[in-house]
């Protein structure tokens, strides 16, 4: 039975249940002082792909499920919310639910076909499907192909407000994020997801006690999917531009990374790994020969020596749970 | 002279040749992926930049030593696969007790670690490399053009191929690496050293891949980039040809590579979407590949 | 009251003087792709000649004070982005420079435009920028789309290719590339007797070189970049291309590219660029100074290298014009356009309103190898476009910044 390592295979304290809700606290806390520290529009674009990051991980930490293609579902909606924001002129909150949308449909069609496999078999028809549309994207006109939807206006939220300025932007990001965030966190600390962990641990188990696993994982990849569109199309807005580096393979090579990075299966993981990998691209850009390599280094670092992730050897050493 | 769906039979022989020839690259290195998934449960997916190695070990040899095609042939994978019997030593072995994503991982991280440095000594444009005296010029064949480095590719992978397969399936040491990979501890028990037959044949699967690499030099751009672009399709074609099989890797390479060549004829935007196209039907219909015996 | 006249005007002479010693300083920012596909086309050798532009112009304006960073965008809109605005807002710089990939350079135009900055794109190709995507902040140098088809296009037929086959990359820039060589072929006189897409980054050509060669077309014109240019060249010499009596022809091919090749197999080429390293013995000597700034000794300098230095130049040069004080992007760059261009590379030229500079292109054919005389000795020349040729004309280019 194919599933990953669990990295929380031991006793966990009687501070478990808190020390999540206190982590959480520090995150809030920590993202509302952020943009008057930092600079704004960093912080937006790590949220985004923190928030990708995290729905990555809901099917790859909490249901086993590898992923090879999850760019498919973040750049699809970056496009398509992209070109409601530019062409059709939607207000962004219109434009972000569009992209969604087409990543819950995308999600969907490719989750169905995915579902039927597991293991390495299922990473390959993910990254099989992915592929399939990026060379789709190359050559569609309303891509823009290799220049990308250029120009996309940030807009007035709900026809009122106007996302132009820096700080009412974040705003938004930092709502969005925790909204998706949170919901993520009911996902995992719900029947359903007791259910789901139930799957990876032994699907045939849970079979034997009458659950339809197919529907679960097939509703957990639909959910990943969605959450990691809502992702995408919210960066679509923040930088103004949807490209083909959204739907590329190594853009799902980089969500592993940030996943792995941070802690498969924490919850604050992928959080942390989308914030640590985003700011090595930023202050290596200046000697960026090395930047590959480096990436490259990391990976084989954290999975001979830091198979728990950033957040993983945390939650170990201090016997909470992240 | 007669057409077929209306491109005249003359240029239709002509690109079926081509895709058997393309067919030889992608069997070449599938095996060696093969070799590795199938005797070790390793997914290999620095196959690329070893790939890409071999490449660019041919070009030093001949900048540094004067060594041209021929003797790199055997040097470059030679030398490419000591690499590869450090790599399993250094950072493989501990990984065998656990999930293969994680071995896939490690790998990856080694490719990006490989083409890095590449690019950072060498630049991403490319080294110059050319076809060797010997095999320069073609002759015509009345239907099409054949350059005389493209007929040798055919023959040399062939007998590679062949020779693997034999090997592995025919002799008595590859008749101890299928049983290893089987009941390792039995196979132990009769006194044969396991651990090192491993590696060794990590070692030999790295080295099919650098030889496919020199193969690739004269004809092929060699640039650092050279291997991450082509090891998504190799992967496609083990897939399609089962992850364990060696004789489905070769026959699905073969195929595959004339599939893209029709494919280039009749439809080319869709050329490199094809083998992607093929691979999800073939993982939903038969799931562990078409001649796999690993689900 | 002579001698107060006289004081008064000492007064004001001093002043004026004090003025001009007063000083000036800018920041640019020298964004590039460091460590993949364009490195060697723009990269470390751009971060290289923008520190010799900056300190041949500081050498002898010691008033002036500049600043230079730099950054990898990896090819990736979003870091380019990132970093435009990060650069602008928070590090005050005050021109972006360089950017060699089309999808980056929209961008960071756009960013340039949003935050009132100068943007000069020398990396870059696609001539959108000074075309229906152009704005007052974006100065497009060394050389475009159009540039290349008509240069190559035009220029081949005149010398005997009139009939055409293309092997075109399947995507937008390809497209645009074959759709204006055509246009280019057609209007000299020549024919397009076929073409064949292939996907971006193939790795064998060899289906599409044997349907060009038997179109029996005189040119097999090459309507893609990068790996893919490299590739379909080498296995053109493979299949005997250019020893059978077809051209080749390189629609987007630089210096680094033909040295990548090696002669042996890029002999025969044509292609059309706007500056050569060994074409004269001020750029042999540039290019010496560039290899000591740090560019690598095996690399050969591009024309987009030399679009850096001359772009930074005159940069300073209107800034100097302008004086100190806070001046936005958008007058700097009507200063530049104000202003006739003369740098030791690019010779005299022009910026026109669209932002497009205009100078010379040269038709090159690669050399065999055994006319080579010295490493890097790659070109022939053959012909040269004179610059109000050489450039779209501002009336055809859809630019809202010209009335139609």
């Amino acid at each position: 039975m194919e599933r990953v390592v669990d990295p929380l295979a031991q006793k966990p304290s009687a501070l478990r249940t808190q020390s999540e809700t206190i982590a959480f606290g520090v995150m809030v806390a920590a993202l509302v002082i952020a943009p008057f520290v930092t600079y704004p529009l960093f912080l937006m674009q790590a949220m985004c792909f923190a928030l990708f990051a995290s729905a990555f991980n809901l099917l790859v930490g909490y249901v086993g499920l590898l992923s090879f293609g999850h760019a498919l579902y973040f750049g699809w909606a970056s496009y398509l919310s992209a070109h409601a924001a530019k062409v059709w002129g939607l207000t962004p909150e219109l434009a972000i639910l569009t992209g969604t949308a087409t990543a819950a449909i995308l999600g969907l069609i490719a989750g169905s076909l995915a579902i039927r496999r597991q293991g390495i078999y299922f990473a390959m028809i993910t990254l099989a499907l992915a592929q399939m549309m990026y060379f789709f994207a190359v050559q569609a006109k309303f891509t823009g192909g290799e220049d990308g939807i250029q120009g996309v206006p940030r807009g007035n939220l709900f026809g009122l407000i106007d996302l132009r300025n820096e700080m009412t932007m974040y705003a938004v990001v930092l709502i969005i994020f925790l909204a998706g965030f949170m919901f993520i966190y009911r996902i995992i600390h719900s029947p359903f997801g007791e259910v789901l962990k139930a799957i990876r641990e032994n699907e045939a188990r849970a079979i034997s006690l009458g659950y339809k696993t197919e529907r679960y994982k097939l509703a957990a990849f639909v959910l990943s999917a969605t959450i990691a569109g809502a992702a995408g199309a919210t960066k679509a807005i923040v930088l103004q531009l949807a490209s083909l580096t959204d739907v590329n393979w190594p853009m799902s090579g980089e969500v592993v990374l940030m996943t792995l990075v941070g802690g498969l299966g924490t919850i604050f993981g992928p959080v942390a790994g989308a914030f640590v990998i985003l700011v090595m691209q930023f202050k290596l850009a200046p000697i960026g020969e090395w930047v590959l390599v480096i990436q490259g280094a990391i990976f084989v670092a954290c999975v001979l020596l830091f198979r728990r992730g950033i957040v993983g050897e945390l939650a170990h050493l201090l016997r909470i749970r992240l | 002279m007669f057409e077929i769906f209306g491109i005249p039979s003359q240029a239709l022989f002509g690109q079926l040749l081509i895709g058997l020839i393309n067919g030889s690259f992608y069997a070449l290195l599938s095996l060696g992926l093969a070799v590795i998934f199938g005797m070790l449960n390793i997914i290999n997916f620095s196959h690329g930049a070893q790939y890409m190695m071999g490449a660019f070990v041919a070009y030093l040899l001949l900048q540094y030593s004067g060594l041209g095609y021929w003797p790199a042939l055997i040097v470059a994978p030679i030398l490419v696969g000591i690499t590869g019997v450090i790599v399993e030593r250094l950072f493989l072995q501990w990984l065998y007790k656990l999930d293969h994503l994680y071995g896939l991982l490690l790998t990856f991280g080694l490719a990006l670690i490989l083409e890095g440095v590449a690019r950072n000594y060498f630049g991403s444009a490319g080294l110059p490399y050319t076809v060797p005296e010997s095999l320069q010029g073609g002759r015509n064949l009345g239907f099409m053009f054949l350059p005389n480095y493209r007929a040798w590719v055919i023959v040399a992978s062939l007998t590679v191929c062949i020779g693997t397969w034999f090997v592995i399936e025919r002799t008595r040491l590859g008749a101890y690496l299928r049983a290893a990979t089987e009941n390792p501890t039995l196979v132990r028990a009769f006194g044969i050293n396991v651990p090192r037959m491993i590696t060794l044949t990590y070692g030999f699967g790295v080295a099919l891949a650098a030889f496919a690499g020199v193969m690739a030099a004269p004809i092929y751009n060699v640039s650092p980039q050279m291997g991450s672009e082509l090891i998504i399709v190799v992967f496609a074609v083990v897939v399609i040809g089962g992850m364990g099989s060696i004789l489905g890797a070769i026959v699905t390479g073969f195929g595959l590579g004339v599939v893209e060549g029709l494919t280039k004829v009749f439809f080319p935007e869709a050329s490199n979407t094809v083998i992607f196209v093929i691979m999800a039907i073939v993982l939903l219909v038969r799931p562990a590949g078409l001649f796999g015996r690993r689900g | 009251m002579r001698k107060t006249l006289g004081l008064a005007a000492l007064a004001a002479v001093l002043a004026c003087g004090a003025a001009n010693a007063q000083q000036l300083n800018v920041k640019i920012g020298v964004l590039s792709d460091m460590s993949s596909l364009y490195a060697d086309i723009g990269g470390p050798g751009s971060v290289a000649a923008a520190k010799m532009a900056i300190a041949d112009f500081t050498k002898d304006h010691p008033n002036v004070k500049v600043e230079m960073i730099s950054g990898d965008h990896q090819n990736k809109p979003d870091i380019g982005t990132q970093i435009a605005n990060q650069w602008f807002d928070v590090d005050k710089v005050d021109m972006v420079i360089d950017v060699p990939n089309s999808g980056v350079a929209l961008a960071v135009s756009q960013v340039a435009m949003n935050k009132n900055k100068v943007f000069i794109v020398s990396g870059a190709a696609a001539s959108d920028l000074t075309g229906p995507k152009c704005n007052a902040n974006t100065v497009h140098w060394t050389y475009d789309t159009w540039m290349l088809a008509n240069g190559t296009g035009t220029a081949m037929v005149k010398t005997g290719g009139d009939s055409w086959f293309f092997l075109t990359a399947d995507y937008a820039f390809g497209h645009a590339l074959e759709r204006d060589t055509s246009a280019a072929v057609e209007k000299a006189g020549g024919k397009i007797l076929g073409k064949v897409r292939h996907p971006l980054n193939t790795n064998d050509f060899s289906s599409f070189l044997l349907q060009a060669q038997s179109s029996k077309a005189k040119v097999v014109g090459l309507a893609n970049a990068g790996g893919d240019t490299i590739n379909s060249i080498k296995q053109a010499a493979e299949f005997g291309i250019v020893k059978g009596g077809q051209k080749l022809a390189g629609l987007l091919v630089f210096a680094s590219d033909v040295n990548a090749l090696g002669l042996p197999t890029a002999q025969g080429l044509t292609l059309t660029e706007t500056w050569y390293w060994d074409a004269n013995d001020t750029n042999r000597a540039w290019t010496k100074r560039w290899h000591e700034a740090g560019a690598g000794a095996t690399k050969y300098p591009t024309m987009i290298h030399a679009g850096v230095y001359a772009g930074i130049l005159h940069y300073l040069k209107a800034r100097l014009d302008m004086g100190p004080g806070e001046h936005d992007g958008k007058s700097v760059v009507a200063k530049m356009k104000a202003t006739p261009t003369d740098d030791p590379l690019f010779g005299k030229g022009t910026i026109d309103a669209t932002g497009r500079k205009r100078h010379d292109a040269y038709l090159f054919e690669v050399k065999p190898p055994a006319q080579s005389k010295h490493p890097g000795d790659f070109y022939t020349l053959k012909a040269t476009i004179p610059a109000k040729d050489a450039f779209r004309d501002p009336k055809d280019s859809n630019c809202p910044l010209v009335g139609s």
